[in-house]
């Protein structure tokens, strides 16, 4: 044990080193954008040039001292065994975290509405996280389970939410029945889509279902006669507590439950609605995943060379888990329909999909606590951090990174097996494969 | 003399100008485990991958019949229905196996058509109906069954990528035998093998080709392993089959020796008028 510990020593010459290299890159690079601020002004509206050197100093300077911080850290190895620094209660206690941390935020989740029952904006921010929780989890069927890369997922919450503001517009049905209705036709193109598509792997995959969801969304603005076109539309009903609408009338909801009306009542019923709808999205998943269904899938995204070899239908496996995640992702889209009450093709661009993928990737693929706090941190962070404008990027495109570096396999990266014979072992991510195919 | 289970007659295969397997005629008797030999790039890969229905074969006829007489042409069948309807299994040269799932999942992965029909197509499972707890429970009975006639019964539980070597190999063949197959195709199972888990391995393959009754077709390098436990010798070289017989017949053939040993030409052609 002892001869393998590295030596440590200070290594303050080479961290010099570093920190000025990196300090020069620095410079090379801030030189321009920070160094030299331009400015029409004057009545010629002549472009003028203002050094601003110490701003320019402040970032350099900044980088070094950063740069020689890290390099010491590192060169000197005093973090090659971060055991060292983490007593073992603490780890016991992170570990105890992570066993009941679903749980935690569950009831958590539950509670919400009673605590910020006044408080207008984090209840909207809450059914917002949920839906991405939501729609993590069915992409995660697709990409977490099956290894199938899909990137345009969000065709098929377009087509969940024009499914039911279409069909409850035009045929005037209750939500209740729009939303099976909705996620079956949501199925039903997943499976259109699938057939001549599931040939493909990788990155063709990728770039066809990518297509997908941009040919959805401008045949979603062209057909004008249909879909409103640009304009969406508007006036799709709002859900009612079972035929009782939320209104102040006298057979609304606060009169016959003998309440005050307040507009939060449907509010904090349309969260416990996606609250609903995600945990029936988590309960199928996991319990398919204990089914031969979803141990196909799996197989799928480990070997499928080996899955044809056992007799496995690899287009049906991959069509079930390609119409099952759009299932859910129709269920996610009516719900978001019935909210806004105003849909149009504005909401489903590809940055909804890249978000989405970054939810189930960042979470750990495959891992459904993962995703939840894949999906808390970043549509839930990106909101806490609004009033910095245009730094939030900065430190999104910076947290990103850093979970690369360290977590590449996402926050929950291993494996928990879904049958076993004397023991439960999580299974480590470095053996299991990821979305690849 | 046994019935053929599989009978290949005059297979071609060719890729683009390349003809990796010429007219290539041979049968496997059931219950016997027939070994397919040659040098490197002779195509007995290619033949697998035809009667595994991985390629398509340009020609020929692959006929395989169950023990209850219903016959099957391979050549027609594609992909998995090989696997599933004709119930022939494989292993491969490059171990296949789902290397994040542990061996228990492994194995009932290799039922899956056995327990998808129990799930009722997943309908009776997601209610948790009791019909599929009953299927999950014999399922993991037999890989249980199979695990420890292997000595991998205390890995159960551990990803089957963490496995060593020779673990991987055996749980390869424990996979394609839990699929209960008619005819077990092997692709070089003693390929890195060290000689104590070679011998291993010829007592598991006599012992399954024994209890089973599944007929065996493997592909060997290893001639210890391939001559003591064959029953009937293929030998093929540049696509063509140059020799069949026993083991004690094929390795006295002087064609066998003069393919896998080389030798002048003049020789050669002394051996082709001889043979």
């Amino acid at each position: 044990m002892a001869a393998a510990m590295p030596e440590r020593k200070l290594d303050v010459a080479g961290a010099l080193k570093d920190a000025a290299l990196a300090a020069f890159v620095a410079f090379g690079l801030f030189s321009l954008v920070l160094g030299l601020r331009t400015e029409q002004s004057g009545l010629t509206s002549a472009l003028q040039l203002y050094p601003r050197p110490g701003l320019l100093f402040g970032a350099v300077a900044t980088v070094f001292a950063g740069r020689f911080l890290i390099a010491l850290l590192f060169r000197s190895n005093l973090l090659a065994d971060p055991a060292r620094f983490i007593p073992p209660q603490a780890s016991k206690g992170i570990a105890f975290i992570g066993r009941y941390a679903g749980i935690g935020l569950l009831v958590f989740a539950l509670i919400i509405p009673v605590i910020f029952f006044d408080n207008r904006y984090l209840l909207d921010l809450s059914i917002l996280v949920v839906t991405y929780i939501m729609l993590g989890w069915g992409l995660n069927i697709v990409v977490g389970l099956a290894g199938l890369l899909d990137l345009g997922y969000v065709a098929f919450y377009a087509v969940g939410a024009y499914s039911y503001a279409l069909l409850a517009q035009n045929f005037g049905f209750s939500f209740w029945i729009c939303l099976p209705l909705a996620g079956i036709l949501a199925a039903f193109w997943g499976v259109l889509l699938g057939f001549p598509v599931l040939r493909l792997r990788g990155d063709y995959l990728a770039i066809v279902t990518l297509a997908f969801g941009e040919i959805i969304r401008i045949v979603l603005i062209n057909w004008q006669s249909f879909t409103g076109g640009p304009n969406g539309i508007s006036g799709i009903p709002r859900p009612s507590f079972f035929g009782v609408p939320f209104n102040d009338g006298p057979d609304g909801f606060a009169a016959t439950f003998g309440l005050s009306f307040t507009p939060s009542h449907r509010v904090v019923f349309l969260f416990y609605l996606i609250l609903a709808l995600a945990l029936i999205t988590n309960y199928f998943t996991i319990r398919l995943r204990r089914l031969p269904i979803g141990r196909a899938w799996e197989a799928l995204r480990e070997d499928e060379i080996a899955c044809r070899s056992l007799g496995i239908n690899t287009t049906h496996t991959k069509l079930t888990a390609f119409a099952l995640g759009a299932m859910f992702a129709g269920f996610a889209g009516s719900f978001f329909a019935t909210r806004q009450g105003f849909i149009s093709p504005e909401s489903f661009v590809f940055h909804e999909s890249a978000m989405i993928l970054a939810i189930v990737v960042l979470g750990g693929m495959g891992s459904q606590l993962g995703i939840a706090v894949a999906a808390l941190v970043m549509v839930g962070g990106f909101e806490l951090f609004r009033e910095f404008a245009q730094y939030r990027m900065i430190v999104f495109g910076l947290a990103m990174i850093g979970i690369m570096i360290w977590r590449p396999r996402g926050l929950v990266s291993h494996r928990e097996p879904s049958v076993h014979l004397q023991e439960k072992k999580p299974i480590p991510a470095a053996v299991v494969e990821g979305a690849r195919q | 003399m046994k019935a053929p289970v599989l009978d290949v007659q005059h297979l071609t295969m060719r890729f683009g100008g390349l003809t990796a397997v010429s007219d290539l005629s041979f049968s496997a008797r059931r219950g016997e485990i027939t070994a397919i030999i040659g040098p490197n790039g002779a195509g007995k890969t290619t033949v697998f991958n035809c009667v595994t229905g991985f390629y398509q074969p340009t020609e020929g006829m692959i006929r395989l019949t169950h023990p209850d007489g219903k016959e099957f042409l391979l050549e027609r069948m594609f992909d998995f229905r090989i696997a599933h309807k004709g119930r022939v299994a494989r292993t491969f040269q490059n171990i296949r196996l789902f290397a994040g799932m542990t061996v228990l999942e492994n194995l009932l992965t290799a039922q899956h058509n056995t327990l998808m029909r129990a799930s009722g197509y997943t309908f009776f499972g997601i209610v948790g109906l009791p019909v599929y707890a009953r299927a999950e429970r014999a399922a993991i009975d037999k890989a249980r069954s199979w695990l420890d006639r292997v000595g991998l019964l205390a890995r159960a539980d551990d990803p089957a990528g963490d496995l060593p070597y020779g673990a991987q190999r055996r749980l390869e063949i424990v996979r394609a035998m839990c699929t209960d197959p008619v005819l077990l195709c092997l692709d070089e199972p003693a390929a890195g093998l060290n000689p104590r888990e070679a011998d291993d391995l010829n007592r598991l393959l006599i012992s399954i080709g024994r209890e089973t009754g599944t007929s065996i077709l493997l592909i060997e390098h290893h001639m210890h392993v391939v001559m003591e436990i064959s029953n009937h010798i293929v030998v093929l070289d540049y696509g063509q089959k140059i020799s069949e017989g026993t083991p004690q017949e094929i390795r006295n053939d002087p064609k066998v020796i003069a393919a896998y040993l080389g030798v002048e030409e003049e020789a050669m052609q002394a051996a082709g008028g001889a043979g």
